[in-house]
């Protein structure tokens, strides 16, 4: 019988030695996945008739190559960092928020309501307000995840994903009939703000609003609470060690409610900054999949908030790429999903095979602590706290 | 590009030689990505020549689709149109489509980038792009673009419509003729004008047949969603509805009537071979004279904006052939076709009550394009309500 063993690499970063090797293993795990994306990508291309070179230059260096495709990218970008960088609360700390893109449209829902009800058109404070607003119904909406999760003990990954139906729904509901623009022709949308309640554009004529620097002090201070202070000690304990975490007297339910309420109120910031900066109005469909992608940006990014920036301009990257591709090349829709899919799975792929070995060894009987210690330093996925043997029988 | 091209080499250098940068490589496999990403796209950037047109090319034309155009009805119904200009211009023209683009600020991305390749005539199927297309259009004085169906215009943004309620007219009157129960199912989308205005144009057909016919509708909140299209189609049926017949951009209500064995019509292009069956007649959208019309005229510089409503005789519309019905009632719609081309039918005349019981037009009066174009009321007979 052959043994699929999957083992940790571990580099002794002391010595001069190791960490060649483990830059060299860091190296090949950017360069590879790079390589093969690339080549799957020109076979994608060519099997539709399309130039592969002129494809790739298509989808990867025509949306970087002028001033409209620099300032979408950013744009595209700026709401899966700020709800990533929420994302790096949660899930340091094990808990698993999948509904961020329910708490992006509530902070959509929040920052329009805000505008529409509750604002006096010229005060200073309208602006501010409106972020208010967001960030608040976003934390709300987390807040009830975070009430089932601690108090009633459900599974917050069912619930904060269910929630998102609901929050879609009252989105429709709210446009299609209360706060629908009255001028509209019925059309499901709310009518735009007045100019003095959207953000300043940076770059004239394209689309760039203020609203994405707000990603530079989000990620600061991402960083500062994660890594500076004792909430982030906190968090990191709980999510790795809950006995420790409890022995040091840090209240599982104090993390669970906080976490939570600072991940939805990231998501609901950048809900609240989309309707503000890019819309002006609340549509049905103001998220384009933000609270999903960024779950994959946040660990793309290797739950680290500079990681994550980079992640979230590499994801945008391959969006504007699929419809640039589209728009130069006639790739059809689906084979830009494809080529998307491709590249961040080898990304992914080939970032766990950079952490980990595949060894093939026959049955050799040895010590079970050794591979239930393999298991245990498995990234943080669910599968690592259970006892399973990563061994595969072939 | 030539600010980048420095910037990334030297970065993407960095992140693989310099070992100093070791706690960076460390912080996240996408950082090491991009980097590379960065190197390998800068020295591609230098190989590759960006692919930029001349000076005497021809002139580019996008059409810029809501669905996929394999939806079988309205994007594919458009794309037999870019077909139509290609052919008949040849190498005058440069035509390409975009499918699947939202109706949202998500589209004004794809003006954009479509206006940035040159492109200086863009044709949008969307009712919800209109206000994308006059954002983006502020881009290139000289870029004209035209919207289906859509909601406004403005110098550079001109609409373009097909009086399809011509259509539904014709549709009401077979579904009078053939329904056994009097109740027709209607799956409607989104309560725009054009929407509540087909919903009407059916009954009014359907009562000149049988003064007591009733239509019920299912809202499914899109133009283009089959998995709720075939739901809404099989609760229609599910409440009474013999006929069946949609506002929506799929096939997959006609796939449940065909199922349940439910007679049905066919929308924007001819779906006759996707239930033989069972299938009645499609109103079919005609685009080719249209897009050829106004594709000249920005040759000629004779391009202005405005909005095209045409019907029957305006060559945008016709009905496919009459399948699954008797002769008799193939007939009569025959009549009533000919009877609107030439005018002689006026379809929103008086008297009409609408579902209040109010008169919204009195006997010998007929509703004029304005009433048509911001109609939000339903006559009495239709079951349902705007959403």
């Amino acid at each position: 019988m052959l043994i699929v063993r999957i083992e940790p690499r571990e580099f002794d970063t002391t010595s001069t030695q190791g960490a060649r090797a483990h830059l060299r293993v860091l190296g090949l795990a950017a360069v590879v996945p790079l390589l093969v994306s690339l080549l799957l990508g020109g076979l994608i291309f060519l099997s539709n008739g399309i130039p592969p070179l002129h494809g790739l230059h298509a989808f990867f260096i025509a949306p970087l190559s002028d001033r409209l495709g620099l300032t979408e990218l950013l744009v595209k970008a700026a709401p899966l960092a700020l709800i990533a960088c929420g994302l790096l609360f949660v899930f340091r700390a094990n808990v698993w928020n999948i509904g961020a893109e329910g708490q992006f449209i509530l902070g959509a829902i929040g920052a329009t309501g805000t505008a529409l009800f509750l604002v006096p058109q010229d005060s200073p404070f309208c602006l501010p307000a409106l972020f208010l607003g967001g960030v608040i119904a976003g934390a709300a909406w987390a807040g009830v995840v975070a009430w089932l999760r601690a108090h009633l003990r459900v599974n917050e990954i069912l619930c904060s994903l269910m929630l998102v139906y609901v929050a879609q729904l009252l989105l429709h509901w709210l446009v299609q009939s209360p706060w629908r623009d009255p001028q509209g022709y019925n059309f499901p949308e709310t009518a735009l703000f007045e100019s003095s309640l959207m953000l300043p554009i940076l770059v004239e004529r394209t689309r760039l609003h203020l609203g994405v620097l707000f990603v530079v002090p989000a990620v600061a201070l991402t960083w500062l609470l994660l890594n500076r202070s004792l909430f982030g000690l906190a968090i990191s304990v709980a999510g790795r060690a809950p006995r420790a975490a409890r022995f040091a007297g840090f209240s599982q339910k104090r993390i669970i409610w906080m976490t939570l309420l600072v991940s939805g109120g990231f998501a609901g910031l950048a809900g609240a900054v989309e309707v503000v900066g890019l819309t002006g109005q609340l549509v049905p469909r103001i998220s384009p999949g933000y609270g999903f992608t960024a779950i994959i940006v946040a660990f793309l990014g290797g739950l680290h908030p500079l990681g994550v920036v980079a992640a979230a301009l590499l994801v945008a990257l391959t969006y504007l790429g699929g419809e640039a591709a589209q728009v130069t090349t006639q790739l059809p829709y689906a084979a830009a999903g494809i080529f998307q899919g491709l590249l961040l799975f080898s990304v992914l792929a080939f970032g766990f095979f950079s952490r980990h070995r595949v060894r093939f060894t026959r049955a050799v009987q040895r010590p079970a602590g050794q591979v239930l210690q393999a298991s245990a330093n498995l990234p943080a996925n669910p599968s690592a706290n259970s006892s399973t043997n990563p061994r595969v029988d072939l | 590009m030539v600010y980048l091209l420095p910037t990334g080499l030297h970065l993407g250098l960095h992140l693989v030689l310099h070992a100093s940068l070791r706690r960076c490589l460390r912080m996240g496999l996408a950082v090491r990505f991009l980097g590379v990403l960065v190197l390998v796209v800068g020295l591609c950037a230098l190989g590759v020549a960006p692919a930029h047109g001349q000076e005497d090319s021809p002139l580019k034309v996008a059409f810029v689709y809501l669905g996929p155009i394999g939806d079988h009805g309205w994007s594919y119904g458009h794309e037999q149109g870019r077909l139509a200009v290609q052919k008949h211009f040849g190498a005058q023209v440069e035509t390409h489509f975009v499918e699947k683009i939202p109706e949202g600020p998500e589209s004004e991305r794809v003006f954009a980038r479509l206006i940035q390749d040159g492109y200086k005539l863009i044709f949008a199927n969307g009712y919800g792009h209109t206000r994308s297309a006059i954002r983006a259009a502020r881009l290139d004085p000289e870029v004209r673009l035209e919207v289906a169906t859509g909601s406004e215009t403005s110098p550079q943004v001109a609409l373009y419509s097909a009086r399809f309620y011509e259509g539904r007219y014709i549709a009401g009157v077979i579904a009078g003729h053939l329904s056994q129960s009097g109740t027709a199912g209607y799956i409607a989308s989104l309560p725009v004008p054009e929407v509540v205005r087909g919903i009407n144009a059916f009954l009014l057909g359907m009562r000149s047949v049988n003064p007591d016919a009733r239509l019920r509708l299912a809202w499914v909140h899109a133009w283009y969603d089959p998995p709720r299209e075939a739901d809404a189609a099989r609760v229609l049926i599910g409440r009474g509805a013999d006929i069946l017949t949609q506002h929506t951009d799929s096939t997959a209500a006609l796939g449940v009537a065909a199922e349940q064995g439910v007679k049905a019509f066919g929308l924007a292009s001819d779906m006759h071979h996707f239930a033989p069956e069972i299938h009645l007649s499609s109103i079919v959208n005609l685009w080719d004279s249209y897009y050829i019309e106004r594709v000249s005229a920005y040759l000629d510089g004779t391009w202005q904006s405005g909005r095209a409503w045409r019907g029957f005789d305006g060559g945008m519309l016709e009905m496919s052939a009459y399948h699954n019905m008797p002769a008799e009632v193939a007939e009569a719609a025959r009549r009533v076709e000919a009877q609107i081309r030439a005018g002689d039918l006026q379809i929103f005349a008086g008297p009409l009550i609408d579902q209040a019981g109010a008169q919204r037009i009195a006997a010998g009066a007929v509703l004029d394009d304005t009433a048509l174009l911001s109609m939000d009321w339903f006559l009495d007979g239709v079951d349902g309500s705007l959403p």
